[in-house]
């Protein structure tokens, strides 16, 4: 008897509808927001995020009443990010019924906002987005660097050395994603997540590249990621969460049924 | 028809429990969010909910005058304190260097060890994050159609050490065996949140707001 695994199904979410693209182009429509979380939450998740990929701030308010729709009828933990650049964007959006903020690059601008929000509204409440990728050649050591804007821009920040900076600065959780492999259905980055996972204290989600069942599985015992997030195995419809978590069940993980 | 309040001291955003204590209460119930000890006092039942660190709770309920209001509630109503609501039901937590707590109940609040493992040897992470068993003591009017072992959902990096054994409820597991809920004549606390807990969670507070108070 221990604590869960957690499996978080993710929503992009642009201009108030669930989106997907392959490696942030080719984005396609996957439904209505508080539909797809409440079918989510039938089917057992343990918890569900959404990241806010909508491109001009004037349809930045369209999260802050999706998120108060679905906290009306969805009773599991939401974690909700993109764009979050100020206290007072961590606080609206608790108010509407987040659990949790993630925060990305307005940490790597400013992490000292890292220490304000967790000061303010508590570590529990906030969660850091690393997307990393590696830039290490073949045969070197393994290193990964922080990339902001979907992936483009290098910041040439550590990975490693940033998640024990912002758990020092804050953060209660980290999610992970690997740029190399969002949306590339080829399993995650299982070195990048077992060297960040091992390197922190606080519980780190492993996202980017999930294609099918057993790379969930991979994230949480190669990886030792205490939580694995997926989006597109889950929006159209190729694996139920309970699916899911029969997988990893039966290779004798914990997870709740 | 009854009064529901949701003891509102500033920690924490309540609108999650509110909305999920509508969402089971009965057509004639109120469902209230509350910081005026008026309302507390002529609620049928109280929720007493809340996150963030111990002192800044303790300092808040003083300074709105809550803290015997919501005493008082604990001595004669259903009431049912969440999370950190929960925690400073106890004398003292070990929080900021020590608070002092509302003392309901003898006991002291300790945060988990740096240094747990699991049962696989991993590192044990802080808070304690997620789905965990809930493994009950006591059979309890709250627990109706809620199956023994359950998950509920938990954050949280300090658990309640109740001096008294007998107040404990129900218990989970990381990394020590930790008290998870107390009960005492018309109260039950909770240490996870019932409303993040899906179905099982919606039903311990459906069967909070039919409670009589009676353990």
């Amino acid at each position: 008897m221990s604590l869960a695994k957690r499996i978080i199904p993710c929503l992009d979410v642009a201009n108030g509808r669930v989106v997907k693209g392959v490696q942030f182009v080719d984005i396609r429509d996957a439904g209505d927001p508080v539909e797809v979380a409440k079918r989510y939450d039938a089917e057992g998740a343990d918890e569900i995020t959404f990241l806010d990929i909508t491109a001009t701030s004037d349809n930045r308010d369209t999260i802050i009443h999706v998120v108060e729709q679905v906290a009306e009828q969805v009773f599991i933990p939401l974690t909700v990010g993109g764009g979050v650049r100020a206290v007072e964007d961590v606080r609206r959006l608790l108010n509407a019924g987040a659990d949790k903020v993630a925060i990305n690059s307005a940490a790597i601008f400013n992490p000292e906002f890292v220490k304000e929000a967790a000061d303010k509204v508590g570590s529990q409440c906030i969660v850091i987005a690393i997307d990393a990728k590696r830039v290490n050649a073949e045969g070197e050591a393994d290193k990964w660097e922080i990339f902001t804007h979907g992936g483009r821009k290098e910041t040439g920040i550590d990975a490693v050395e940033w998640a024990i900076k912002m758990v020092d600065y804050g953060a209660g959780e980290i999610l992970l994603t690997s740029m190399d492999r969002d949306g590339t259905k080829i399993g995650f980055d299982l070195e990048l997540t077992r060297a960040i996972t091992d390197a922190v204290n606080v519980p780190v989600i492993a996202s980017g590249g999930v294609g099918n069942l057993d790379h969930l599985s991979e994230g949480v015992i190669k990886g030792h990621a205490d939580a694995v997030l997926a989006a597109s195995i889950f929006h159209f419809a190729e694996y139920t969460i309970g699916e899911a978590k029969q997988h990893m069940a039966d290779q004798g993980i914990e997870v709740r049924l | 028809m009854s009064l529901i309040a949701v003891v509102d001291y500033g920690m924490g955003n309540l609108r999650s429990v509110s909305k999920a204590i509508e969402h089971v209460a009965g057509s004639a119930d109120r469902v209230i969010v509350t910081s005026n000890p008026e309302d507390i006092h002529n609620a049928d039942r109280v929720v007493f909910p809340g996150q963030g660190a111990a002192r800044d709770c303790m300092n808040e309920l003083k300074r709105l005058k809550l803290d015997q209001p919501v005493l008082q509630a604990a001595k004669e109503k259903p009431f049912l304190g969440i999370c950190m609501g929960m925690q400073v039901l106890l004398s003292h937590s070990e929080e900021n260097q020590g608070t002092d707590c509302l003392a309901l109940y003898e006991g002291n609040v300790r945060h988990f060890d740096k240094d747990m493992h699991g049962e696989d040897g991993m590192k044990l992470k802080i808070p304690h994050m997620g789905w965990n068993e809930v493994n009950w003591a006591i059979e309890h009017p709250l627990l109706h159609n809620i199956e023994q072992d359950s998950r509920f959902y938990f954050v949280h990096s300090y658990y309640a050490d109740p001096a008294d054994s007998s107040l404990i409820a129900a218990r989970s597991q990381y990394g020590v065996d930790f008290a998870c809920a107390l009960a005492k004549d018309n109260v039950m606390a909770v240490q996870f949140h019932p409303e993040k807990s899906a179905a099982d969670g919606l039903q311990l507070l459906n069967n909070f707001c039919q409670w009589n108070g009676q353990p």
